[in-house]
């Protein structure tokens, strides 16, 4: 594994170069070890927060508390010697805290609830077909890099650096926008996935309750990009109109995002192969031999001091929206050549399923030793995936801390603080806020329709 | 239980008899033995033939057609009374038959909704109108104010699939997006903040997805009373006939390999050569040069490797020898072995899974990086010529072959390619790449023997 340990060390070179006076006795060796997970399971990850999140308010007094709920989620562990131990289930949030800090799990994934305690499943699996079965999930995207390396020339693989990064943050951008005003979802939590790409999970009780069929709708809904390894055209787009859906995602992240970024920093015109992949896209063989003549006669007499992708797209621009050319294929060609490239491309597979599970929030990627922080998708342009704070620089931090007495959260002395603290207030309480009042209505409504029936 | 739809008719539905029922309980009605498995036989072929249609990816319009006509040459009946009730007995004959599990299941509640959809669009506006208040759908009109401030949004997504709203007469409902997950996920509706606005002629969707779940939840609970005493009660009677009629109509399955019991790993790369349909032989080829493929891949090649003959171990041996040049042997061992096993039944829930069908792998979306699914239907032009060029098929074929997969007609495809590759017909068709390995596997062993 030589470069995940040259990552590894990069991430460790900047952090000298933030904090120089950092005393070399409280570094902490590179790397992702047992030792230090124990550690930061032990001090720093947010059992209690998990805990109140997964019970949705069904852990308060309230008398429709459902109080079997958090015990029916199926938690999932892969340990260190790659055992993997699925359908576990915890009573409280001390079990599980406990048995997190035992099992020291290299991974910890979470499942949907199910109608029966998980890991009674076989005592109920006898009762017929519908013994065992996920009754909620949250609707969950996994968006990934490595998706996007047909149209990325900086990195590939699970590589991801700052040119490439930025279609992440349009992925974020078009879908947030879409699960709000679209869907009417609030609750909507996005997590960085600890490498090469990010995690939405989507809460409102109603995105919970989906059944598998309209999961695959909605994940329908977003899927544009429709190519395989075996044929050319990757997004078609027919009729006479967007759906404004695809409008607006167009006009408002899109177009600006390729025009004024993805252009440049992916050089998409620089030379002949990555400029026959555009021309490929375009039906119309008079058009792509005139552009092609073009490009290939500049290569020798460019002088000019403009970006050459920015100048050829123009071109292109030109020819294809100008005035005389007709018929509805090629007026959408140039959309479809932005779609192509920036629209966000889902893992479909993980979205349809009520019973896929997908790694918890605060985990550390085993690989580069990141965590798995919350992304805030109004500010997502800012999130930088390599100065995510690292296993070895929290501890580093810790043991600057020293042994304090004072009391208070140990994750907040150290650069965990922020992402915790968004968790709590941007997503946790406005969540917890609503299951209240989700449970109190459907208290309320219950005893009236019992007061009814008494009057009879 | 009672005769369907005799009771609780609504006013607007007087004077209009819908001659299509909504099954909602058994009828209670004396059946001949014979009929009960001469009617059901009848909706079967109508099932197959929508099934058939949707896997050529047929049009809306072109479904409309195709129900219609086999509805009316198959499920007539020489007395004009006994029209409803052929209907009615054989649905509720194939409830029996397809409850038993959730595949079974599955195909049937797919075919039933697609029929039940086609014929409703048939209707009359009075009729569909009248089968409308029978659902009872508590959804209200937009209103004037409402219409007004979302007509733009309205009227591009009316472009955007082809159609026009005129102003004066279009009656849009607002419903919860969820209720109508078809218009969902093609983008027909315009959905703001969770509402979804149907138009009155989307209406239909709505109704199917009513169909659609009283079905579904109907056919578990006759799994549960089929397990729990009808097939003990009836075991000799209906039970046999009920076993049979599952089997006789969808074709084998090839979950166990039987002609020819078994091909070892020195012989693959001959037969994949030889024997191997298109879809299959690209995907070994992709995986013995970039020693990878991604999990759509796997299961299609794979589970068609099991049903060749391909044993468990050997199976594991062949994919650790390609992935093991990429991923290294230890990752291998580590994160892909446990798939394979589970496809063999070993893991998990221990199912013994089948090969994939040309249906399955026609309707599969390959995406990014994908090598899976139907060559004839996701491959563009010029990667499948090519294709078929490596396999041998010759110009005048080629363009047969063409021509057939720009009319959706991807297993005849297939089938003509198969015809040219071995120089001999194919009568039956393609329906399963199993199916082909067989069939090829014949032809070649009789020319081997004629030698």
């Amino acid at each position: 594994m030589p470069r995940e340990e040259s990552e590894n060390g990069r991430d460790d070179m900047l952090i000298d170069g933030c904090e120089p006076e950092q005393p070399r006795g409280n570094s902490v060796p590179d790397g992702f070890n047992t030792n230090y997970l124990k550690v930061y399971y032990g001090k720093l990850f947010p059992h209690h927060d998990i805990f109140k999140w997964m019970s949705y308010g069904n852990d308060g007094k309230h008398p429709a508390c459902d109080r079997s709920y958090f015990g029916r989620r199926e938690f999932s562990f892969t340990l260190d010697n790659d055992i993997y131990l699925r359908f576990q289930s915890f009573n409280s949030a001390s079990e599980l805290e406990n048995s997190i800090n035992e099992k020291c799990p290299v991974k910890i994934d979470i499942g949907p609830v199910y109608n029966v305690d998980p890991a009674k499943r076989h005592a109920y699996a006898q009762a017929g077909d519908n013994g065992f079965a996920p009754v909620e999930r949250e609707l969950i995207f996994d968006v990934d890099i490595t998706d996007y390396d047909d149209v990325r020339y900086c990195c590939s693989g699970a590589d991801v650096c700052l040119d490439c990064w930025p279609l992440m943050t349009v992925a974020v951008k078009v879908i947030d926008t879409t699960l709000r005003d679209d869907f009417g979802f609030n609750h909507v939590l996005w997590v960085y996935s600890g490498r090469r790409g990010v995690h939405c999970w989507v809460c409102d009780e109603k995105a919970r309750r989906l059944n598998n069929e309209q999961r695959a709708a909605i994940a329908d809904y977003f899927h544009v990009y429709k190519g395989n390894e075996n044929s050319h055209k990757k997004v078609s787009l027919t009729g006479h109109a967007l759906h404004p859906f695809l409008a607006r995602s167009y006009t408002e992240v899109l177009k600006g995002f390729f025009e004024e970024k993805l252009l440049s920093s992916q050089n998409l015109f620089s030379n002949e192969e990555r400029f026959e992949k555009i021309l490929e896209m375009i039906p119309d063989e008079s058009i792509t031999s005139e552009l092609r003549g073009k490009w290939q006669e500049s290569r020798r007499s460019s002088i000019s001091k403009e970006d050459i992708n920015v100048v050829r797209w123009g071109q292109l621009k030109q020819m294809l929206q100008s005035g005389k050319q007709k018929g509805q294929g090629l007026r959408r060609c140039v959309e479809e050549i932005v779609f192509s490239y920036a629209y966000p491309r889902l893992d479909m597979e993980v979205s349809k399923h009520m019973n896929h599970l997908l790694k918890a929030p605060f985990c550390i990627h085993p690989k580069t030793g990141r965590v798995c922080i919350p992304i805030d998708p109004n500010h997502c342009e800012e999130f930088d995936p390599t100065t995510v704070p690292t296993l070895s620089k929290l501890l580093g931090e810790l043991n600057m801390g020293g042994v304090k007495a004072d009391g208070g959260d140990e994750w907040d002395k150290t650069s965990l603080g922020k992402s915790v603290r968004y968790f709590r207030s941007s997503f946790l309480q406005p969540l917890l806020k609503s299951c209240k009042e989700e449970i109190e209505s459907s208290y309320s409504a219950k005893l009236q329709e019992s007061k009814n029936s008494l009057s009879w | 239980m009672e005769v369907v739809r005799s009771q609780r008719r609504s006013p607007a539905s007087d004077g209009v008899v819908p001659t299509l029922p909504l099954y909602r309980s058994a009828p209670q009605l004396e059946v001949r033995l014979e009929d009960f498995e001469l009617f059901a036989i009848d909706r079967l072929r109508v099932l197959k033939g929508i099934s058939d249609a949707l896997s050529r990816g047929k049009k809306p319009d072109e479904m409309e057609t195709l129900v219609r006509d086999l509805w009316k040459t198959i499920m007539s009946h020489a007395q004009a009374s006994e029209v409803m009730n052929k209907d009615i007995i054989s649905h509720f004959v194939l409830r029996l038959v397809y409850c038993r599990t959730e595949e079974l299941r599955k195909w049937f509640l797919s075919m039933e909704t697609t029929l039940f959809r086609y014929r409703f669009r048939l209707e009359s506006p009075q009729v569909q109108r009248a089968l409308m208040a029978e659902f009872d759908l508590p959804y209200k009109a937009v209103s004037k104010a409402e219409f007004e401030s979302v007509k733009e949004k309205l009227s591009q997504v009316a472009r955007s699939i082809g159609q026009y709203i005129s102003n004066a007469d279009t009656i849009f409902y607002k419903v919860p997006f969820e209720e109508v997950p078809e218009l969902v996920a093609s983008r027909r509706v315009f959905i703001l903040k969770g509402h979804a606005y149907v138009a009155m002629n989307q209406v239909v969707s709505l109704i199917v997805t009513q169909f659609r779940s009283h079905l579904s939840k109907a056919l578990v609970l006759t799994n549960r009373k089929w397990t729990s005493t009808i097939r003990e009660r009836e075991k000799d009677r209906l039970t046999p006939v009920v076993e049979a009629l599952s089997t006789s109509y969808l074709g084998p399955d090839y979950s166990q390999p039987r002609e020819f019991a078994e091909i070892s790993l020195k012989d693959i790369d001959q037969v994949a050569k030889s024997s191997f349909p298109l879809c299959m032989h690209h995907l070994f080829e992709k995986l013995r040069e970039d020693h990878h493929l991604k999990h759509g891949g796997r299961m299609q090649l794979g589970l068609f490797l099991k049903g060749v003959g391909l044993k468990l171990d050997d199976a594991l041996a062949f994919w650790k020898a390609e992935f093991s040049r990429k991923v290294g042997a230890e990752r291998f061992d580590k994160e892909y072995a446990y798939s394979i096993r589970h496809n063999y039944g070993k893991e998990g829930k221990r199912t013994d899974y089948t090969p994939y069908s040309c249906q399955k792998i026609i309707s599969s979306t390959p995406g990014v990086g994908d090598h899976h699914g139907c060559p004839f239907r996701h491959f563009s032009e010029e990667n499948l010529r090519a294709a078929l060029g490596k396999m041998g098929v010759g110009n005048r074929a080629m363009e047969d072959v063409i021509d057939k997969v720009r009319n959706k007609h991807y297993q005849l495809a297939c089938t003509l390619t198969f015809e040219a590759v071995h120089g001999s017909s194919c009568d039956t068709g393609i329906n399963h790449p199993n199916q082909y390995f067989i069939d090829s596997q014949k032809i070649l062993q009789k020319n081997n023997s004629m030698v």
